[in-house]
């Protein structure tokens, strides 16, 4: 486990009983009372997720959102002041440095969010095409991340805040105090759930931490790991860097166009990802359940008529549904909705159909 | 407290010998590093393996994990009951999550296998 880093609340989740493992770099907290136990409570009542090893950057300046406007693909200028966008960085050939977030403070003031495993990489691919010399400051280690999901979260959260909840849209964020300590409370989150997630000071996690879940403990609230955290968002297709998205794949096959603007003036990727367009998709990223029993997992071989066409990305038993669910790249003729192929479980062929995502949306989507 | 009749596996699996036959499962320790079971694959009676050879999968929520024989024989009988409550094994592994029982095809390898005192002790060092 040396050299893996630690978040500030690594002693809290030793005393809860948390399995840690490593993850991107950092020593995390994979489960407390189990993922099963954990995935249901956020999709009934709400769990509390420690992820303050994703990065942030800060971009500061005059030329913060010509900057974000070249390395990423979907439109910052859309952006209102307090309002988020996910967005990717791409490649100059259109596949994908890492999937983000931005925030808008305001004109002058970004706050993007990377993946735990791309933080060097990241600031490296900002910096060096930071033309306009944007101020690019990594706030990662000073700043901790809290996010607190499921349908009970709004009314867990709302005691310990005077920041009016309710008027907080989905994707939008504020500055507030939470409980006595400067947040940015944004209305984001990676499970399919409304939630919340919590940006403040590193140093003072614990107490934010300690005063959510007991706030939350007769909402049902449990501390939950980053097993639910995957279950949940596969279940709601939600892509995860290294797995199903990265430097080999492009955003367009990801199914991610929805994040490339063609028509926002020029950004790294434009090109090659217009030429994908034109010409059209050899893969897709789709979903697909299993017919039988077994469970696809990470990295098994798929096969369309017999060959070998392509690996699963994400696979795993969706507790919600109660299915064998994942994420497969197939070539386009054979991605189309109720189309069946196979997957290679340990020595034997199993059947597997590929169906409509995400494989599970909240009734009360907003 | 791990039981005392049983002899154990590098890899995590559990004997109980009596007689002639005995009863395999998967250790505490090891359900609990798997975390949450939801499916096992188990083999068919009347086949025999080796010492050592994989006999089916165990899989978790997040992990797939090979089980193998501690001692070689021949399956007398499966846990039909995991089939349809593979949480068992989290349950009570050492009891109602037991896996297959065999007959023993070469009574003398037992001796290769660790008393529960020598596997907590391992399984103690590699928590530590």
């Amino acid at each position: 486990m040396s050299g893996n880093k630690r978040t500030p609340l690594y002693a809290v989740h030793k005393a809860l009983g948390a399995r840690m493992v490593p993850f991107g770099g950092w020593e995390m907290p994979v489960e407390y009372s189990g993922i099963t136990k954990e995935h249901a409570a956020v999709r009934t009542a709400a769990g509390l997720f420690d992820v303050s090893h994703m990065g942030e950057f800060d971009i500061h300046g005059p030329e913060a959102l010509d900057m974000i406007q070249h390395v990423t693909t979907n439109d910052a200028s859309r952006l209102a002041d307090g309002q988020a966008q996910y967005s990717a960085m791409a490649y100059a050939q259109g596949t994908v440095v890492d999937d983000i977030l931005v925030y808008r403070h305001n004109a002058e003031h970004f706050m993007v969010v990377v993946n735990a495993a791309n933080i060097r990489k990241d600031l490296e691919w900002i910096n060096s095409h930071n033309r306009a010399d944007a101020t690019v400051e990594d706030i990662t280690d000073r700043t901790a991340l809290l996010a607190l999901q499921g349908p009970k979260a709004i009314e867990i959260l709302q005691p310990l805040t005077n920041l009016p909840l309710q008027n907080l849209a989905y994707y939008h964020f504020a500055r507030a105090k939470v409980f006595n300590v400067d947040a940015i409370v944004s209305r984001t989150g990676y499970t399919g759930e409304d939630g919340f997630e919590l940006y403040f000071a590193a140093d003072q996690s614990e107490l934010v931490w300690n005063r959510i879940i007991e706030s939350g403990s007769r909402f049902g609230l449990v501390p939950a790991g980053l097993g639910a955290r995957n279950t949940l968002r596969l279940e709601a297709k939600y892509l995860l860097y290294g797995n199903d998205i990265d430097g080999t794949t492009t955003l367009l096959e990801a199914g991610l166009g929805w994040i490339v603007k063609f028509d926002k003036p020029d950004f790294i990727g434009r090109e090659a990802l217009l030429q994908q367009k034109q010409d059209g998709l050899k893969r897709r990223l789709v979903g697909f359940e299993m017919l039988g029993k077994d469970i696809a997992r990470d990295h098994y071989p798929a096969f369309v008529h017999g060959r070998e066409a392509g690996h699963v990305t994400s696979g795993s038993p969706s507790i919600t549904l109660k299915k064998n669910i994942g994420l497969v790249y197939l070539p386009t003729p054979n991605a189309s909705i109720g189309t069946t192929f196979h997957v290679a479980v340990r020595s034997k062929l199993s059947e597997a159909r590929v169906v409509r995502t995400p494989f599970y949306k909240r009734e009360d989507h907003q | 407290m791990t039981p005392d009749d049983l002899l154990f596996t590098k890899e995590h699996e559990w004997v109980r010998i009596s007689g002639n036959t005995a009863t395999i499962g998967i250790s505490a320790h090891a359900q609990n590093e798997l975390g949450d079971i939801v499916y096992i694959e188990l083999p068919k009676p009347g086949m025999k393996y080796k010492s050592g050879e994989s006999f089916g999968n165990v899989e978790s929520v997040k992990a797939v994990s090979e089980l193998f024989m501690p001692v070689s024989g021949e399956v007398l009988e499966i846990n039909e009951e995991l089939g349809a409550s593979p949480e068992k094994i989290n349950e009570d592994p050492y009891g109602a999550g037991w896996m297959i029982q065999i007959r023993l095809l070469n009574p003398d390898e037992t001796s290769e296998l660790m008393s529960s005192e020598e596997y907590d002790e391992q399984t103690k060092e590699k928590e530590e």
